[in-house]
């Protein structure tokens, strides 16, 4: 294109510069570790008490990563929408939590507050389900065909609908979670604070996940999903019902999100039409990070990020004198979602679909 | 009309059957409107005064396209009954899209429904039944019924005619949203007779509204009849190369014009409306051409506000205090920098990845300009105040505040579109051309993918960096929070709305998604939720855009993508089995 020394001067300015980038970023993270943990200012028991709530919200980026990587898997597409059905779930969880509350069932005992969030999650999962079918039988199904930024164009336009129908349903505000009272004492743990409720998390988290690995590999259904994701045409040769399997990964992924969404609203205690968005595009990261279609590294994608994200910040800002390292979290999550595209765009576990760039 | 028509009727839906599922879909669309919040939002204005409001007027369009489809959907039989069916179809349909507001009614008059759709207060049900309450409750099926009934019998009309009448009605409701605007102006004029005559206080007034519809239809049946479009069309070259000229020194004028004489508050939205045409037209350069999503437009702006105000500002985080226009170009290249800082360990990833990466870049800047971190040099959510005014005039000059912007930002967005212009057809912008269309082929063909994309996304970054420094002169301050990822959705709603990689395309989007909210309130609080829908139906009717370009055109109507082409066996087998489901 230009005279060919330009060209190569210029590649290699470029490999330069991303490798001084490499070493920048090393830095900051071993320096400031270092210069944190040198200055003593955390005791031990804070590590661990940030490790604890990293697990807890990464298990919740972990069961919406789910979402992404199989979707990805099968569709090679991005849907933006899922963060929207892990709010609507929130929202369906916080709907149920009020009427149950309202009769006084959701704190009578601690088996009516388990049975409580079981309801909770199941309302959620069923508005998820049916909010992420809608979609996509409306936004993504007649654009299966087209060229790849069409349908992430329409599953952003999806995402805003979904968003800005909500706000103008339920309106602007915030709404504050019902407190289960049981969640909220502590475990007992020595030297640290674990509630109930982050124990709950990371339980029916690691107990969902787990059960969505065993239908993708043992059920027939699940097959079918993964031969999908492999070759749709050969698949649909062999008699796979291609528009069912693809259904039945948007549901499956939406039940998680959906529950996903309960949980988060019984951490943080409360939704607005607008979380879904943030943990949305970060759970994406986390499924980036496991490789994406790859469904166990979504998994650990989203613990490793859940757990960056928590302790990171303190860990390698505050060290360097960076104020109030705390609300630099999302950076320290997109820029680790930049560094892994540099690194290691296949992710930690290996990308399922790198080999057919479709 | 007709696209909704076109694409609505699928092969599988027939019968009596179709019929109902078009009242079913007309049904949830009526309770979406209203519980979403349009409806009694839109009810606070009138389309006719003290007849119709702009929220039932949504309602009523909804009950006339479902009659509509409903009566194409009706199925043959003796044609001696055809006018009979039609107007079957149309009714039922219309009185089923009806019927779920009725319902909604004597629901809302029995529980309050307000906890889950707040929308659904007595000022939505004074709406729907006309300030009857509940027994008013018939209103919206018989209402429905009746205008679901005349949109099967308008398929008896002439199709001359149905046209006509499609644009009166069009005219009626354009004017009906106007009419607040052109009223002032008018009043104060030598035309205040006329105003007064065509607009209420709050909408059209009946006789204005009539002869609106009566000019508008009238005026297509006349020029069908002297068939306008084909005499153009047969006009030879010359003739229109003679005839061009003035049309566009019109053009010229009336853009000219535009901010001048209807008041501060318009030239203030068609500041906006010509800043977000240039930030568009930067975008263009990076989605347009180079195919590359980049949904964190917002970091360079805010770059280029930044700059400029620290720069420039003569209170405190001001470091030089230069006049405006001597930061403008600072701005633009470290705009460019960061681009190229940003885009670098990017660029070589997949096109889809790359949109969440640009939307993590604009979450991160936007963050950091509001942290405790920048806060010593960039202000914090105090910012930066005492951004001086591009161009220093008195405050009765005809260049005082918003309509300098105008002019910058046009000229600016000309400088763009020109730029962008000759690039598309040089060597570089078919490289990008080429990357958008297949990567691995342009890589191939010796394309440097890195360094070309490269290029574009430095191209982008520059211009939203002149974006963000004119909007600093703009609103003469800078603050983080109007650094938001709001910015980076309108601009690349408008490129992809408009139609990617073309210039009017641009301009369009912008008039329509910057211009409309800005105007009407109404719009304002549903912006994100149309620019949704308006994401989704363009994607699935028209992808290219409202005004695209030719090769974007070509490339989005192939007949199959190339990956379908590439195994047609296995793709009709897909397709086979997609229908079967």
């Amino acid at each position: 294109m230009y005279a060919n020394w330009v060209e190569r001067v210029l590649d290699i300015a470029i490999a330069l510069f991303l490798w001084v980038l490499r070493i920048v970023v090393v830095m900051v993270v071993v320096v400031g570790s270092l210069l944190t943990l040198a200055s003593g200012r955390f005791a031990p028991e804070t590590w661990a008490q940030l490790a604890v709530d990293g697990a807890a919200i990464g298990s919740i980026y972990a069961l919406l990563a789910l979402g992404y990587t199989m979707v990805y898997g099968i569709l090679r597409m991005i849907n933006f929408a899922h963060g929207e059905i892990f709010m609507s779930g929130a929202f369906g969880g916080y709907f149920a939590a009020v009427i149950l509350a309202g009769n006084g069932f959701l704190n009578a005992n601690p088996l009516a507050s388990i049975l409580s969030i079981i309801i909770m999650i199941l309302v959620a999962a069923a508005i998820a389900v049916a909010l992420s079918v809608l979609v996509e039988r409306i936004a993504y199904r007649p654009l299966r065909n087209a060229p790849r930024l069409v349908p992430l164009i329409s599953a952003i336009g999806a995402s805003f609908f979904l968003q800005y129908s909500f706000r103008g349903l339920l309106g602007p505000g915030i709404f504050a979670y019902p407190a289960v009272g049981i969640l909220n004492q502590d475990v007992g743990v020595p030297f640290i604070r674990v509630q109930w409720v982050d124990v709950l998390v990371i339980v029916s988290a690691v107990m969902m996940m787990t059960g969505l690995y065993l239908f993708v590999m043992r059920t027939k259904l699940g097959t079918a999903i993964r031969a999908v994701s492999e070759d749709k045409s050969t698949a649909a040769l062999m008699g796979i019902d291609v528009n069912r399997a693809i259904v039945t990964t948007f549901v499956l992924g939406a039940a998680m999100a959906g529950a996903a969404g309960v949980l988060y609203g019984l951490v943080f205690r409360q939704v607005f039409f607008f979380t879904g968005f943030i943990p949305g595009i970060k759970a994406f990261t986390a499924a980036v990070l496991g490789g994406i279609g790859n469904i166990p590294g979504a998994m650990l994608g989203g613990l490793f990020l859940g757990e960056v994200e928590t302790i990171g910040p303190t860990l390698f800002l505050s060290g360097l004198g960076v104020p109030s390292p705390n609300q630099l979290k999302d950076v320290v999550a997109f820029t680790m979602l930049v560094l892994v595209l540099i690194f290691r765009p296949s992710g930690l576990l290996g990308e399922r679909v790198t080999k057919q760039r479709a | 009309m007709s696209a909704i028509a076109s694409a609505v009727p699928r092969p599988s839906v027939g019968g009596w059957g179709g019929v109902i599922r078009a009242g079913l879909v007309g049904a949830a669309v009526a309770l979406y409107l209203c519980l979403v919040g349009i409806v009694p939002t839109f009810g606070e204005r009138a389309l006719i005064d003290d007849i119709v409001t702009l929220g039932q007027a949504s309602l009523l369009l909804t009950a006339l396209v479902v009659g509509y489809v409903a009566a194409l959907r009706v199925p043959a039989g003796d044609p001696g009954q055809r006018p009979l069916r039609l107007v079957l179809g149309g009714t039922i349909a219309g009185a089923i899209t009806g019927l779920s507001l009725t319902l909604l009614v004597l629901l809302g008059s029995v529980v309050d429904v307000r906890s889950i759709a707040q929308p659904a207060g007595p000022e939505l049900y004074d709406l729907l039944t006309f300030d009857l309450g509940v027994p008013g409750a018939w209103l919206p099926v018989s209402v429905g019924a009746l205008v679901g009934a005349i949109a099967g019998a308008s398929l008896l009309l002439p199709a001359w005619l149905r046209r006509a009448l499609v644009v009166g009605l069009g005219a009626l409701i354009l004017l009906g949203l106007f009419a607040g605007i052109l009223r002032t102006p008018m009043l104060g004029s030598d035309l205040s007779d006329l105003g007064r005559f065509l607009f209420a206080s709050d909408g059209l007034t009946l006789e204005g509204a009539i002869i609106t519809v009566v000019i508008a239809t009238g005026g297509d049946i006349l020029l069908r009849r002297l068939d306008a479009r084909k005499r153009i069309s047969r006009l030879s070259e010359a003739q229109r190369r003679v005839a061009l000229p003035p049309v566009l020194l019109v053009v010229l004028a009336v853009v000219l014009i535009l901010p001048q004489g209807l008041g501060p508050f318009f030239a203030q939205v068609v500041a906006l409306v010509a800043l977000y045409i240039l930030m568009g037209l930067g975008l263009n350069i990076t989605l347009g051409l180079a195919g590359l999503l980049d949904l964190g437009f917002v970091a360079f702006f805010a770059v280029g506000a930044y700059t400029v105000g620290l720069l420039t500002s003569t209170a405190e985080f001001g470091i030089a205090q230069w006049p405006f226009w001597a930061a403008v170009p600072f701005a633009v290249l470290i705009a460019m920098l960061f681009g190229a800082v940003l885009g670098l360990p990017i660029l070589g990833i997949r096109g889809d990845y790359l949109a969440i990466a640009t939307l993590g870049f604009g979450e991160i800047i936007r963050i950091l300009a509001g942290s405790d971190l920048m806060k010593p040099f960039l202000g914090g959510p105090r910012g930066i105040i005492n951004v001086p005014k591009p161009i220093d005039v008195p405050p009765d000059h005809f260049l005082a505040g918003p309509q300098q912007i105008y002019y910058i930002s046009l000229l600016c967005a000309g400088i763009i579109a020109f730029v962008a212009w000759r690039l598309r057809d040089s060597r570089i912008g078919r490289a990008w051309v080429a990357i958008r269309e297949d990567e691995d082929v342009a890589e191939a063909m010796g394309v440097n993918l890195v360094q070309t994309k490269l290029m574009a996304y430095m191209l982008g970054a520059a211009f939203a960096g002149l974006g963000g420094a004119i909007f600093a002169g703009l609103i003469g301050s800078i603050f983080a929070s109007s650094i938001n990822l709001q910015v980076s959705i309108n601009v690349a709603a408008i490129v992809i709305v408009g139609g990617m990689g073309s210039i009017p395309g641009v301009v369009l989007g912008a008039i329509f998604l910057i211009g409309l909210p800005e105007l009407f309130r109404e719009f304002s609080e549903y912006r994100f939720l149309f620019y949704g829908i308006a994401l989704i139906v363009m994607m699935r009717l028209r992808p290219e855009g409202l005004l695209p370009s030719r090769i974007v055109r070509r490339e989005l109507h192939l007949p199959e993508n190339v990956e379908a082409a590439g195994a047609p066996v296995g793709s009709n087998v897909a397709a086979e089995a997609q229908e079967r489901a």
